[in-house]
């Protein structure tokens, strides 16, 4: 077969020189992401004693490495629980168009730019033990000693809050914003309330989206890593994973076992992530009448 | 004006209690940056900005703002470079495989930084790239080309295909395709995509985190070594630079909004015309 002729039969499926535009995007992702990832693997499976499963067990025996998974997804899952859920009733009365509405975006959007560090400093300034929502709330006599609100889970908590709600909020808002106005009008002339109108319309056209939203916003949440530190309590209460991971493989050189735990946090990343991807497909899953 | 129901009063009384505290949160690291003495009383005792010259001296900042200006422009450029002609493919054709290349750029967005940062950091240290600004940018780089290929590919479906068809008629290369039709008509897209991979990589701190060395930090990082080591530094000095930081985000992240209208990065429905 000569060389035109099998250049036309690949051309017929869709394969040509164009997509060698692709190559150098591809070689990044392989070399920067794919080979780390797999040298990773391989490494956790070479411990310096305990056999192939060595790390692995190692992590799984000593109950105070086990236990950061818990008090990771402890933060994690109801941080991203509660990014979601706040955003949702916030999006849906910011549809359409009213005055201000780029002003309250960009208001709300805001703390993506604070920054870790300014988000630990201003809790532990606004929070803390004589800061000056203790102090309101002592003057008003709600409380009489200062509640503890950073150096613990709460800390950690909040800056999870402050940093996750952004862009939880950007991403429902453009999903809301996708969604027909118009089959919701539909409903409204058939009779349907408020709440039906949502909770039939509304909400089963967004439960995509919103799925979307809970992984990216729970992905964030889940590696937290300088709050934790800063806020929290890095040797107790607010012992995550990746502080974890970072001991391990920086502070003690363990690389096998720090490997170890970054491929278990990416399991039990992805495997929440899977089921909630697997929950989502129990919805209608289609167009969503946008336009464009 | 419509009238408001009563969960429509909860909800935005809910974001205004949010936002008070924010304000205040935010407002008590400035006032701290800017006080003397802050013990157990409302306010400062007195009002200074002496501060703000103790971190950009004693702490090298002027250095650490030039590393993390390069580090953050190198990204967006090789990112860019990178990136646009991958979505371009990624937007325009279909060919076998497609799926599974999508995901292989999907998955760095989805992964969180630290489980890949560390066996990247490994095999940076490995070939001797960490601990350098090269290690840094490379690190950087991997988030980033993804996040490019998804931002841009809307805007170039956008495009009509005539246009490019009309091109090639005319006997135009790809490459001459790329520089005269595409890259004009992508402009505002590109722009978009480039504030927005400027904001990450500024905001960064995983990767950067796990490969700078001294010399190679960004101000993320300097900033929490700052303020981890305690007692090194006066607390007020990091508020200091925190406050600095946060400004200079801010400035970029409205410029980003100019640009992109951030409810259309998902779904793109034009706003009714009404």
């Amino acid at each position: 077969m000569s060389d035109t002729a099998l250049r036309h039969r690949l051309a017929e499926r869709g394969v040509d020189r164009q997509l060698l535009l692709l190559v150098p995007g591809l070689a990044c992702v392989l070399a920067l992401f794919v080979y780390p990832f797999a040298y990773g693997i391989g490494l956790s499976f070479q411990p310096a004693s305990g056999g192939v499963l060595g790390a692995y067990r190692a992590f799984f025996t000593d109950a105070y490495q086990r236990d950061t998974i818990a008090t990771t997804l402890g933060l994690a899952l109801p941080a991203a629980i509660l990014n979601v859920a706040a955003s949702v009733p916030i999006a849906y009365l910011m549809r359409g168009r009213f005055r201000g509405k780029r002003f309250l975006t960009t208001i709300l959007v805001v703390p993506i730019t604070l920054g870790t560090v300014l988000t630990a400093e201003g809790l532990l300034n606004y929070l803390g033990p004589t800061g000056w929502f203790n102090r309101a709330l002592m003057s008003i006599g709600v409380i009489d000693e200062p509640v503890r609100l950073t150096n613990n889970y709460w800390g950690v908590f909040f800056s999870l809050v402050i940093t996750g709600f952004p862009f939880a909020f950007l991403l429902i808002l453009s999903y809301l914003s996708g969604i027909d106005p118009t089959l919701e009008r539909a409903a409204a002339t058939l009779g349907a309330g408020r709440w039906q109108r949502f909770s039939r319309i509304t909400l089963p056209l967004l439960a995509p989206g919103l799925a979307t939203t809970f992984c990216l916003t729970f992905v964030l949440a889940f590696s937290v890593f300088p709050s934790a530190v800063l806020v929290g309590d890095p040797a107790g209460s607010t012992r995550v994973v990746s502080i974890a991971a970072y001991h391990a493989a920086y502070e003690a050189y363990d690389y096998p076992l720090g490997s170890a735990i970054a491929v278990i946090m990416g399991v039990v990343e992805l495997v929440v992530v899977a089921v909630v991807l697997g929950l989502r497909s129990l919805f209608y899953t289609g167009s969503t009448g946008g336009k464009g | 004006m419509r009238r408001l129901t009563v969960g429509a009063w909860l909800v935005w009384g809910a974001v205004a209690f949010f936002l008070i505290n924010l304000a205040a949160l935010i407002g008590a690291v400035v006032v701290n940056s800017v006080g003397r003495r802050w013990f157990d009383t409302w306010l400062p005792q007195g009002w200074t900005t002496h501060w703000y010259a103790s971190a950009w001296k004693e702490f090298g900042l002027l250095q650490v703002l030039v590393v993390t200006l390069e580090v953050a422009l190198l990204v967006v450029a090789i990112s860019v470079l990178v990136g646009v002609p991958a979505s371009y493919v990624l937007a325009r054709r279909s060919f076998p495989g497609r799926r599974l290349v999508y995901l292989l750029f999907l998955l760095p967005i989805l992964m969180p930084p630290i489980t890949y940062g560390i066996p990247l950091a490994t095999v940076l240290y490995k070939y001797g790239f960490a601990g350098h600004l090269a290690g840094v940018v490379l690190a950087n780089l991997v988030p980033s080309i993804p996040f490019v290929i998804l931002t841009m590919t809307p805007f170039i479906e956008q495009i009509d295909q005539s246009v490019e068809r009309a091109a090639r008629m005319c006997g135009a290369r790809t490459w001459q395709i790329f520089a005269r039709i595409l890259a004009p008509l992508l402009v505002p897209g590109i722009l978009a995509a480039s504030i927005l991979v400027l904001v990450r990589t500024v905001g960064m701190f995983e990767l950067t985190f796990l490969t700078a060395g001294p010399d190679s930090q960004t101000l993320v990082v300097a900033l929490y070594y700052s303020m981890s080591a305690a007692g090194i530094r006066a607390q007020q000095s990091v508020d200091a630079m925190a406050v600095l930081y946060t400004s200079s985000m801010l400035v970029l992240l409205v410029a980003a909004l100019r640009f992109v209208n951030p409810t259309q990065l998902v779904a793109r429905v034009k706003d009714e015309p009404d």
